[in-house]
C-alpha cells in the first residue's frame, strides 16, 4: 500500500510556516505549527485557523434529492430550511455507522454533504449503491473545494472584517454566501472545537489567498494556524466523536450517544429497523467520558477495567489542555455508564484510577439561537 | 550522574504532559527503558545512558511535567543515577558532540 499521500491546496503554506507534516487518513497534513498545547489555548482564548480541505464534499441536486437523502441519512432532511445545516449519520442496514457528516440545504432542491477525509471513497461508493434515486444528480466536488475553519471567541470579528456583508446574522448551523477578502465563500457557522466560529468553503484555487488574508487580518486578534493535534484535543474536550476512533461501521448511533440525530418518525431510512431494535432493548454498552484521577494518559485501544476485569475499551484519549487533566472516551457496559462510576484504565499493564465524567468536559461556547 | 532528555528529544516529542519514573533504589540498565514520557500525541520510552542505581528522582515532574520542555538540561532533569561502572561515562557524548552528530545526520 504505497499510495502517495494527497495534499491540500495549502500544503506549501504549511511547509513554509514550519508545520510538522504527518500522514492522516491518506493525506499529508499539519499536526502542529508551534505546539499542540499552545495552539489549543489560542483557539480557546482568541482565534485559530485550521486547514480542513482534506474533508470531502458531495453535492446532490434535483427533484429526487430530498428523497435520496431521507433514505441515506438518519436525521430529518425535510426539516432543513434553505441555508440551514444539519449534523447527521450515514448508516448501514445493520445499524453500523458508515460516516458522520453535515448536510447543507443550499437551494430548494440542492444539498451539500461534508464527510470525513478518510471516508470519501467509501462514502461515495455507499451513496452510489444506495442513493441512486430518479431525479437525484450526484457530484463529488471534494477536489474542487477548499475548507478553512476559523474558530474561537475572536472568529466572528476576524471573519466579519474580511466580509463584504454582515456575518453576525449567520446563526449556528446556518450558512450563507459571502465574499471574504474578494474570495467567494460559503460561510457556515459550524465547527469542531466547542467555540464560536465558522467553516469557510471556497474554490480550491482560492484557498491559499483566503488563508493568507485571514492570518494577516487576524494579527490584531492574535490569530494562529492550528494543526490536527489541537483539533483533536479541542474536539475531545467537547466529546465530539471522531470517526474511526469513537464511531465506525461496527458501532450503532444509540450506544455512541448520537440518538439525537436519529429521527425514526420521518419514515424509512437505511438502518432504521436495526436502530429501533437497539432502542427497544436499550444499548448494551455506551460511549462515556472518562477522566483520569492520575495524570497518566489513556490512549485509543487501552482496556477499561472494573475490579480488575476488562469491561471496555478507550476509543480516544489525551491530555486536555483546557481542563488540565487526562480525559478519554470509551465504551463501557450500560450498567457502568453512570457519571461518577469508578473504573480503571490499563496503562502499560497497570490499572490506573479513572471515573465516568460528565461531558462535555469543558462547557460549549458555540453561538446558539 | 544526572539523567534527562536532550533539547532535541523534547522538541521532537512536543508538549510533555506526564513522566513515569522508577523509584529511588531501583536499578537501571544502560540502553534499556527505565520509564516513559507522554506528550499530548505520543508515549515514548526513556532509555538509561548507564547501568546503576537510582539515588534521586526529580519530585517536580509529577506536578510540572512541562519543565522537561522548558529546561531539559536544568530543572527538567529526571534521575540521579550512581553508575555501577564509572568507565561508562567515556562512551557518552557531550551535548556539543551530540549537536554535531545531529547536524551530520541532517545532511
Amino acid at each position: 500500500m504505497d499510495t502517495p499521500l494527497k495534499r491540500t491546496p495549502l500544503h506549501h503554506a504549511h511547509v513554509k510556516a514550519g508545520a510538522r507534516m504527518v500522514p492522516f487518513g491518506g493525506w499529508e497534513m499539519p499536526v502542529q505549527y508551534t505546539g499542540i498545547v499552545e495552539e489549543h489555548r489560542a483557539v480557546r482564548a482568541a482565534v485559530g485557523c485550521f486547514d480542513v480541505s482534506h474533508m470531502g464534499e458531495f453535492e446532490v441536486e434535483g427533484a429526487g434529492a430530498l428523497a435520496a437523502l431521507q433514505r441515506l441519512t438518519t436525521n430529518d432532511v425535510a426539516a432543513l430550511a434553505i441555508g440551514q445545516v444539519q449534523y447527521s449519520l450515514l448508516c448501514h442496514a445493520h445499524g453500523g455507522i458508515v460516516d458522520d457528516l453535515t448536510v447543507y440545504r443550499l437551494g430548494a432542491e440542492r444539498y451539500m454533504l461534508t464527510v470525513n477525509a478518510a471516508n470519501i471513497d467509501k462514502d461515495w461508493a455507499h451513496l452510489m449503491a444506495e442513493g441512486r434515486h430518479p431525479g437525484a444528480r450526484w457530484r463529488d466536488v471534494s477536489d474542487a473545494t477548499g475548507l478553512i475553519a476559523v474558530q474561537g471567541p475572536r472568529a466572528e470579528a476576524l471573519v466579519g472584517r474580511l466580509a463584504d456583508a454582515d456575518v453576525t446574522s449567520i446563526l449556528y448551523y446556518h450558512a450563507a454566501p459571502r465574499s471574504l477578502a474578494g474570495v467567494p465563500a460559503l460561510v457556515s457557522r459550524t465547527g469542531y472545537t466547542g467555540e464560536d466560529g465558522f467553516e469557510l468553503y471556497v474554490a480550491a484555487a482560492d484557498t491559499e489567498r483566503l488563508w493568507t488574508a485571514l492570518l494577516e487580518a487576524g494579527r490584531t486578534d492574535a490569530v494562529a494556524p492550528i494543526g490536527l493535534g489541537a483539533r483533536d484535543t479541542l474536539r475531545l474536550e467537547m466529546r465530539y466523536a471522531l470517526y474511526g476512533n469513537d464511531i465506525d461501521d461496527t458501532t450503532n448511533p444509540l450506544e455512541a450517544g448520537l440518538g439525537w440525530v436519529v429521527k425514526p418518525a420521518k419514515g424509512d431510512f437505511l438502518g432504521r429497523e436495526a436502530i429501533e431494535r437497539v432502542r427497544a432493548a436499550g444499548p448494551s454498552r455506551r460511549l462515556v467520558g472518562l477522566e483520569m484521577i492520575e495524570r497518566a494518559v489513556p490512549r485509543h485501544g487501552y482496556r477499561i477495567l472494573k475490579d480488575g476485569a476488562p469491561v471496555g475499551v478507550v476509543t480516544s484519549g489525551s491530555y486536555g489542555p483546557t481542563v488540565d487533566r487526562s480525559i478519554a472516551l470509551g465504551y463501557v457496559p450500560a450498567a457502568l455508564a453512570a457519571v461518577g462510576t469508578a473504573l480503571d484504565v490499563e496503562i502499560r499493564g497497570q490499572p490506573r484510577a479513572a471515573r465516568v465524567a460528565k461531558t462535555p468536559f469543558h462547557p460549549s461556547r458555540v453561538k446558539k439561537g | 550522574m544526572r539523567v534527562g532528555i536532550t533539547a532535541f528529544a523534547q522538541e521532537q516529542l512536543g508538549d510533555v504532559v506526564f513522566v513515569e519514573l522508577p523509584k529511588v533504589g531501583a536499578r537501571v540498565t544502560a540502553h534499556q527503558a527505565f520509564g516513559v514520557v507522554e506528550s499530548v500525541k505520543a508515549v515514548s520510552d526513556l532509555f538509561a545512558p548507564v547501568t546503576g542505581e537510582v539515588v534521586e528522582v526529580n519530585p517536580e515532574l509529577a506536578s510540572k511535567p512541562e519543565i522537561v520542555n522548558q529546561d531539559p538540561y536544568g530543572k527538567g532533569w529526571m534521575l540521579v543515577v550512581q553508575p555501577a561502572d564509572p568507565g561508562e561515562w567515556d562512551g557518552l557524548l557531550t551535548s556539543q558532540q551530540y549537536e554535531e552528530f545531529l547536524a551530520q545526520d541532517a545532511h
